[in-house]
């Protein structure tokens, strides 16, 4: 079965790609990106939700490194891609639904309602844990919001 | 390697040269080969969703409590995750050479590929262990656990409770990496593997890279949030 | 012109050629084989144990609920019961019945293949389906749970029982779930014999091939979603309590990713069963070969997006409804598309009545009820009235049991002499056909009737004016059980025959698991068989048992 000689690579007619030279600087592009991340997490881009989405962004770029180099996907046959691809919008998906449900639900908390109350019923302590929870909130540091806001932001 | 070109055929029903690693199922390695990756690219695909079902709850807790997801990563040492993180990249880096030392057929780089890929796990693991004894001392503990008396929010235990179900469920993984990896280091000092079988080095590989893939993501959700 | 093709190649020579039936017996054999047509037969007995069990709970169910006062179960016991069915009959019976014991049994066939992909991983699942099932019969002896088979939130956080262990019975049960897809995933990508392409695949490959990719992508979701619940009830981690700040909604979100999905696991298979039996019982062409085959795929695609339809009424905002109401309508389409080929393909055949073919009539008729009265429930304003109703009960047996179960049924009755060789006596499989067709009917009209004026589902008591139609129903529970056993008796009974007498290919089928002898040898087929004819291409002979036989 063993057509050609093979100090090269198995006989599935493949290539070799990649090499420790790729490979070194694939691992210096991720550990740039990194220190860039940490670095750019020091810094206010504004709010709090740009910083997350630089994080994130960044994070995908090595995520996305990692697969087509160190995974192979770049070299590798289509369907593998495929297989991950389809997978991560599934997560996408996954995501997408409940936050639009969550983030356009209509307020229906009654009019008394003063926050959750950050306290096990006395249904818990019965199955023993809940003698460690905090029943009554420790005060709020100074400067911070006095209870969870009730309506949504 | 010819070993293989010299293996006594001793199917009866076989076509031909057969190398000792072919399942009989299959018709030549090469098939073999791409079925198992297509299999583990699967699996991995489970992976990606089952840790993505905690992605997605920590993303919409962080909606719904960001001062508190804020004020509690305060306890998280970013220089502990940031060491994590590259001794991590390392480890990927060793075990794509692991593979590629075997693709060449270079046995030694092999083994030391493979031992500094455990290496570097066992490190990853030994600092987890050390901002976990922390996080224990302090109560910083998930649910109904959580006794942190120091000042905090209310939502705290939240946080924690999913610091330490997504890094329990992470470390669980590189656990189970690192006891695939021994094997494999066994397997391969006894040359098991060579240019023309190398899968479970592959797939070994395929499987950590996705574990440094999801603390790609962990690290900034977690230790960087600001 | 059935029997035109049964030559026994077996029979001809003088000593009895061994098949996977009669190789190695040992009971080690049987407990380590990696032989997927040994690991069909395994799976197939245990999915009908639990099928048993399940279907005793609901004879138990319907008997209780034959008078509106209690008579001999409890409230609380009524919960258990109901529980246990729904449980059972999803995780244990329904999503591994068709792909993990017909598909594992007839896939590697139908692709000239020797095995799937992962013998030994294929193992393993069957055993991690064991424990599961261990696990799930440890939760009912340890008291039972009362949550239902949704173990919605907060009552499941908050209930005593042994929910965590059903919980984690569900986990390992996925995991069992999802062997099973990769394996049939990799099987079919890369085990298919010469010359056969994604087009010459049989079309119940296609069906098995959009299941297998629907467990592989939703079952991890059920697993971590399990995990959460019962991190929730043992250490209050605050997802799902809203005392702490969670969103129970947030629970049925986790649930129905997966869980809608697997509705399409359960009745994809079943679909795929139809798309055989049709045209070998029409003698004609599949028509609409691609529609039928991309509409799997895009069934298993749709399913994704839709699993809102179940929280309608759970709090969800009013724009996610609309949106997963709109989408739940496309999923008509292509279950449209396919009903429709299949009544064209029948159009001008030759159509013979065999067994199987009454169950495929059946499922066309039960399928399309079952699917027409889930677009009221899919209208937002209707299924405010009807959530929580028998209507609801009616419509999802109609498609699981009138629909899956029924296309199970027949497939069984289809694959019967391919995987023991002996055919059964057909009429009174007819008989007992057209016995469970009446006595599902009668069960779930009613229910159909007594949902849509207002009778809520899960409750062990009612209102008075609902009892003729509880009486009719129960009375119809009877006969569909009275029909199934009668069913389960007329195959096992063919077993007793001495001689394989049903011919390699008695229905003259054209897929490729015809083209070995029945039962199959070990290795399935005499070297590799290669494609020598489209799946249903009736114009040509079938390629006999024997021209597999010696090529290489």
């Amino acid at each position: 079965m063993s057509t050609h000689h093979t100090d090269s690579h198995h006989d599935t007619g493949h290539h070799l790609h990649g090499g420790p030279k790729v490979y070194g600087v694939v691992l210096a592009a991720l550990l740039t990106l990194t220190i860039i991340t940490v670095v750019a997490s020091k810094i206010d881009f504004g709010s709090a939700s740009a910083n997350v989405i630089i994080a994130l962004i960044i994070a995908t770029i090595k995520a996305t490194i990692v697969a087509l180099w160190f995974m192979h996907l770049k070299y590798d046959k289509p369907v593998n891609g495929m297989i991950f691809a389809s997978t991560l919008f599934f997560l996408a998906l996954f995501f997408a639904y409940p936050y639009i449900d969550t983030n356009s639900r209509t307020d229906v908390k009654p009019s008394n309602w003063k926050g959750p109350a950050y306290m096990p019923d006395s249904g818990s302590a019965v199955r023993g844990i809940g003698a460690n929870f905090p029943v009554a909130p420790a005060p709020p540091p100074p400067g911070a919001k006095p209870a969870e806001p009730a309506a949504k932001h | 390697m010819s070993s293989h070109a010299i293996t006594a055929d001793h199917e009866a029903h076989g076509h031909g040269h057969h190398d000792p690693n072919l399942q009989h199922h299959f018709a030549e390695m090469g098939q073999q080969f791409e079925c198992s990756k297509i299999g583990m690219w699967l699996f991995l695909a489970t992976e990606v969703l089952l840790f993505g079902g905690l992605f997605v709850g920590y993303g919409l807790m962080q909606g719904q409590h960001p001062e508190a997801f804020k004020s509690a990563h305060h306890h998280l040492d970013w220089r502990m995750g940031a060491l994590n993180t590259i001794v991590l990249l390392i480890s990927s880096f060793t075990m794509v050479m692991a593979v590629w030392s075997a693709q060449t057929n270079n046995q030694k780089a092999l083994i030391r590929n493979l031992i500094l890929t455990i290496g570097c796990a066992c490190t990853f693991m030994v600092v987890k262990y050390f901002e976990y004894s922390h996080k224990y001392h302090e109560g910083l503990l998930p649910g109904a656990f959580y006794s942190y008396t120091g000042p905090h929010q209310n939502a705290e235990f939240v946080f924690f409770s999913f610091y330490f179900m997504m890094t329990g469920l992470h470390g669980i993984h590189v656990t189970a990496g690192i006891v695939v990896l021994c094997y494999l280091l066994y397997r391969a000092k006894q040359g098991a593997y060579n240019s023309s079988y190398y899968t479970p080095i592959d797939l070994t590989g395929l499987y950590w890279h996705l574990v440094d893939l999801i603390w790609i993501y962990l690290f900034p959700l977690f230790y960087l949030i600001s | 012109m059935a029997n035109a093709t049964s030559t026994h190649t077996h029979t001809g020579t003088s000593q009895p050629q061994l098949n996977y039936l009669t190789e190695n017996t040992s009971l080690k054999d049987w407990l380590t084989t990696i032989d997927h047509k040994r690991l069909g037969l395994m799976y197939l007995a245990a999915v009908m144990a639990f099928f048993f069990v399940g279907g005793a709970l609901a004879l138990l169910l319907r008997l209780e609920l034959l008078t509106p006062k209690q008579d001999f179960m409890d409230s609380a016991t009524y919960n258990k019961v109901f529980t246990l069915h729904g449980a059972i009959m999803v995780f244990l019976f329904i999503i591994p019945s068709v792909p993990a014991a017909l598909g594992n049994f007839v896939l590697p066939l139908m692709l000239g293949a020797k095995d799937v992909a992962f013998p030994r991983l294929n193992l393993a699942s069957f055993y991690v389906y064991c424990l599961g099932a261990i696990m799930a019969l440890a939760a009912i002896i340890g008291g039972g749970v009362d949550t239902g088979w949704t173990f919605y939130t907060p009552y499941s956080t908050t209930t005593d029982g042994p929910v965590g262990l059903m919980a984690m019975a569900v986990f390992v049960l996925g995991f069992s779930s999802i062997f099973t897809g990769i394996n049939f995933v990799a099987t079919v990508h890369k085990l298919r014999a010469p010359g056969m392409g994604w087009f010459q695949l049989p079309l119940f490959v296609w069906g098995i091939y959009a299941t297998a990719l629907i467990q592989v992508l939703a079952t991890p979701v059920l697993g971590i979603t399990a995990v959460l619940m019962v991190m929730e009830r043992a250490f209050h981690i605050g997802i799902f309590d809203a005392r702490l700040g969670g969103d129970p909604v947030l629970f049925q979100h986790f649930f129905w990713f997966y869980s809608h999905p697997a509705v399409y696991i359960m009745i994809l298979p079943g679909m795929a069963i139809i798309s055989e039996i049709i045209p070998v019982f029409s003698k004609k062409t599949v028509f609409g070969y691609r529609a039928i085959g991309f509409s799997s795929v895009s069934i298993a695609f749709i399913g994704f997006l839709v699993w809102g339809h179940h929280m309608f009424t759970s709090g969800q905002s009013d724009l996610a409804s609309a949106i997963f109401a709109f989408l739940t309508y496309l999923v008509a389409i292509p279950s449209g598309i396919k009903i429709w080929n299949w009544l064209a393909t029948m159009y001008q055949g030759s159509i013979e009545m065999r067994t199987p073919m009454l169950y495929a009539m059946s499922f066309l008729l039960l399928f399309a009820i079952g699917g027409l009265t889930g677009l009221y429930l899919g209208a937002i304003s209707v299924d405010i009235h009807l959530h929580d109703t028998y209507f609801v009960v009616a419509h999802f047996h109609y498609v699981m049991m009138g629909g899956t179960v029924i296309a199970f049924l027949g497939g069984i009755h289809y694959w019967w002499p391919k995987m023991f060789g002996k055919m059964y006596n057909e009429k009174l499989a007819d008989i007992a056909c057209w016995i469970i067709f009446i006595g599902f009917n009668v069960t779930f009209l009613n229910q159909f009737m007594m949902g849509s004026q207002g009778m809520p589902r899960r409750y062990w008591t009612y209102l008075d004016e609902f009892q003729r139609y509880h009486i009719g129903s129960t009375i119809g529970s009877w006969i569909l059980g009275f029909g199934l056993v009668m069913a389960a008796g007329v195959l096992l009974s063919s077993l007793r025959k001495k001689e394989y007498d049903a011919g390699d290919n008695p229905w003259g089928s054209r897929t490729m698991e015809w083209e070995t002898i029945s039962p199959p040898i070990t290795h399935n087929f005499e070297g590799q068989p290669v494609l020598r004819h489209g799946p249903y291409d009736f114009r040509v002979e079938p390629t006999p048992a024997t021209v597999a036989g010696g090529r290489h």
